[in-house]
């Protein structure tokens, strides 16, 4: 899936975060493990519109091979997926909570995901979208020992490290100068 | 000593031969692969339509991208510190499709007048048939920067090292003018090269380059690239922010962020331009790419020591190198390309109007190594009388605006033995004399 073993290069473009920020919340191996490992993806804000980002992100990852689950008060059946209110009433475990809403509403989203871990639900990844930072929800998530992303596209990161972001002429800060794997 | 090992950011020198290409995971090609392909299979019809919606990466047609392009553009936007990049099939077509993907009919913009002919031309004719007004103003006077700047001005735009005089763009000043206009600042940086200065280090927004020159330093192969810093807030720019009619009212800078100008640019412009790169041009490119720093160094290193021997020349009315203590901006070359302000440049024979354009002439043609040619940036050394050939339609006050007079001859300094070089002036400035005595 990545690119080569081991990607240890970099990746400090486009993001607000601080150098220190980043170490904990963009750390390429754990990026790379994250999308590695994970299978069920909710979508916290994904839009019914189809030129909406989250749409575009979502769509991606189905197309991927992920199992998407859209969360958003508004909508019955998203690209074809049951849509549930909120995170707490996704009835089975997710790896990943992929947030598309404002800061404001992040601490929200993040109380519920640790409640979730608390109840032996899951112990979902917290992603907070590039540019939807809320860094007190994320100190929060890590204490709580969710692993926690911020600042940055899931889209992007899977293209960054399966190849698909650099044919869109992208700078992925990727150097390699071993074999992708297959 | 124990050293922890985290992620590193990589050198200069080792992105430019390695940055973009990671091995394929079936061939396991060293080499960048040349793909000599018109279009690609696509996995299934749903995947296709995915595709031609941007909602999946991958190929659709080399029109609009290439997996070996996309390694040119890769690496190009690394080493200039870019988010992205776009190659295009020449430097001519990266302004255009710069600008065209940012301007619509009545939008204007500012540019510094100290700029290739070429560039003049498509600026104040060809986007004048699409109703855009550019105002040329001499890139030293701040005030007129300022007063030339209206509500309706949607970009700057100037070149690193201004062709032919050498100039340096005080890059720092212009892209903080820029700033608080909220409009990008375009920085055409053919002639200084990622190696010797990344503009968007000091604010620019766009960064072009004429690829054709030191990039590929061959001259073999046609390219240009559009660079995007990625740092630009386009939320309320009208031509990247707004529903696009071509894209079903997509929003790219919504959609795509800090690549929605780089996609609306390739995804539209280009599709609808058409000026795409051969990707056998694209992998020439990346071949001279690979051994950039090395040329650039050995590039300012002959041109510093031409230019000192010029300015030394009894024939010689003036040098315009800003290299030279004694040029205007040698201040401003030190701060923005301390290692060399280049190696293009001019200076001026002595004498007046007819005669010294006569003079010009002999000149060039008693040269043995300067390749006399339209073109700059290549390992051989060339030359080329600006005011009759590059800059011939623009009309006297753009001539004077840029200072371009009679008596200029432009050098591209190549990679020759530098005494060699210094020869072949020497005996071009005998012939000269002895034709005036004669």
């Amino acid at each position: 899936m990545g690119s080569g073993s081991g990607v240890s290069c970099a990746v400090t473009l486009n993001t607000s975060l601080t150098p220190e920020q980043r170490a904990l919340y963009q750390d390429v191996g754990q990026i790379n493990h994250l999308l590695d490992s994970a299978r069920t993806i909710a979508l916290v804000g994904l839009s019914s519109d189809r030129q909406k980002a989250s749409f575009f992100v979502a769509g991606y990852l189905k197309d991927e091979g992920y199992r998407i689950v859209p969360v958003n008060p508004k909508a019955d059946i998203i690209l074809g997926e049951k849509v549930y209110p909120d995170v707490a009433s996704i009835p089975f475990p997710v790896d990943i909570v992929d947030i598309f809403r404002p800061a404001q509403e992040i601490d929200g989203i993040v109380d519920q995901a640790i409640a979730r871990k608390e109840k032996g639900i899951d112990s979902p990844a917290i992603w907070m979208q590039l540019r939807l930072v809320n860094l007190a929800a994320a100190e929060r998530s890590l204490a709580a020992g969710l692993t926690t992303i911020v600042d940055k596209c899931v889209k992007m990161e899977h293209g960054r490290y399966r190849g698909g972001l650099h044919f869109a002429g992208m700078n992925t800060e990727i150097i390699s100068a071993r074999k992708r794997k297959r | 000593m124990t050293h922890r090992p985290g992620p590193r950011k990589f050198g200069f020198e080792t992105r430019m031969v390695h940055a973009g290409h990671v091995p394929d995971a079936h061939t396991g090609s060293r080499a960048v692969p040349i793909h000599l392909t018109t279009s690609y299979v696509f996995d299934s019809p749903e995947y296709a339509a995915q595709l031609f919606e941007l909602k999946q990466y991958g190929n659709i047609y080399t029109r609009i991208s290439n997996p070996t392009t996309a390694v040119l553009e890769e690496r190009l936007a690394s080493l200039e510190g870019a988010t992205g990049a776009l190659v295009v099939s020449s430097g001519m077509a990266a302004q255009f499709v710069a600008l065209m993907t940012l301007l619509s009919p009545g939008d204007e913009v500012v540019a510094s007048s100290h700029l290739y002919g070429g560039t003049v031309t498509q600026l104040k004719q060809t986007l004048l048939k699409l109703s855009i007004k550019v105002t040329l103003v001499d890139p030293h006077n701040d005030a007129a920067w300022e007063q030339a700047i209206t509500k309706k001005t949607r970009a700057l735009y100037g070149e690193t090292i201004g062709n032919p005089r050498g100039s340096v763009l005080d890059l720092e000043k212009l892209s903080r003018l820029a700033n608080v206009h909220k409009i990008p600042l375009i920085v055409d940086n053919t002639f200084a090269t990622p190696y010797l200065c990344r503009p968007i280090e000091w604010g620019a927004t766009i960064v072009l380059h004429s690829a054709t020159k030191f990039i590929g330093g061959h001259g073999s192969a046609i390219a240009g690239v559009i660079l995007d810093s990625g740092n630009f807030d386009f939320s309320r720019f009208p031509a990247i922010a707004a529903p696009s009619p071509s894209y079903h009212n997509l929003r790219f800078f919504d959609t795509f962020g800090h690549y929605g100008f780089l996609m609306k640019a390739r995804a539209e412009t280009v599709r609808d331009v058409g000026a795409c790169v051969s990707p056998m041009n694209s992998f020439l490119i990346l071949q001279g790419l690979e051994t950039l720093s090395l040329r650039m160094d050995r590039h300012v290193g002959n041109a510093q020591q031409i230019a000192r021997y010029l300015e030394q020349h009894e024939q010689v009315a003036w040098v315009s190198y800003a290299g030279l203590p004694s040029h205007a901006d040698h201040a401003l070359a030190q701060k923005y390309l301390p290692k060399g302000p280049g190696a293009v440049f001019s200076f001026g024979l002595k004498g007046e109007g007819a005669e010294v354009r006569e003079d010009g002439k002999k000149f060039i043609e008693s040269l043995q190594l300067f390749s006399h040619l339209a073109n700059v940036g290549d390992v051989r050394s060339l030359v080329i009388h600006p005011a009759s050939t590059t800059h011939q339609q623009l009309t006297e006050e753009e001539l004077a605006a840029c200072g371009v007079g009679p008596e200029m001859i432009r050098l591209s300094i190549g990679l020759e033995n530098v005494e060699d070089l210094l020869w072949d002036l020497d005996q071009a400035f005998h012939a000269l004399s002895r034709s005036i005595r004669a």
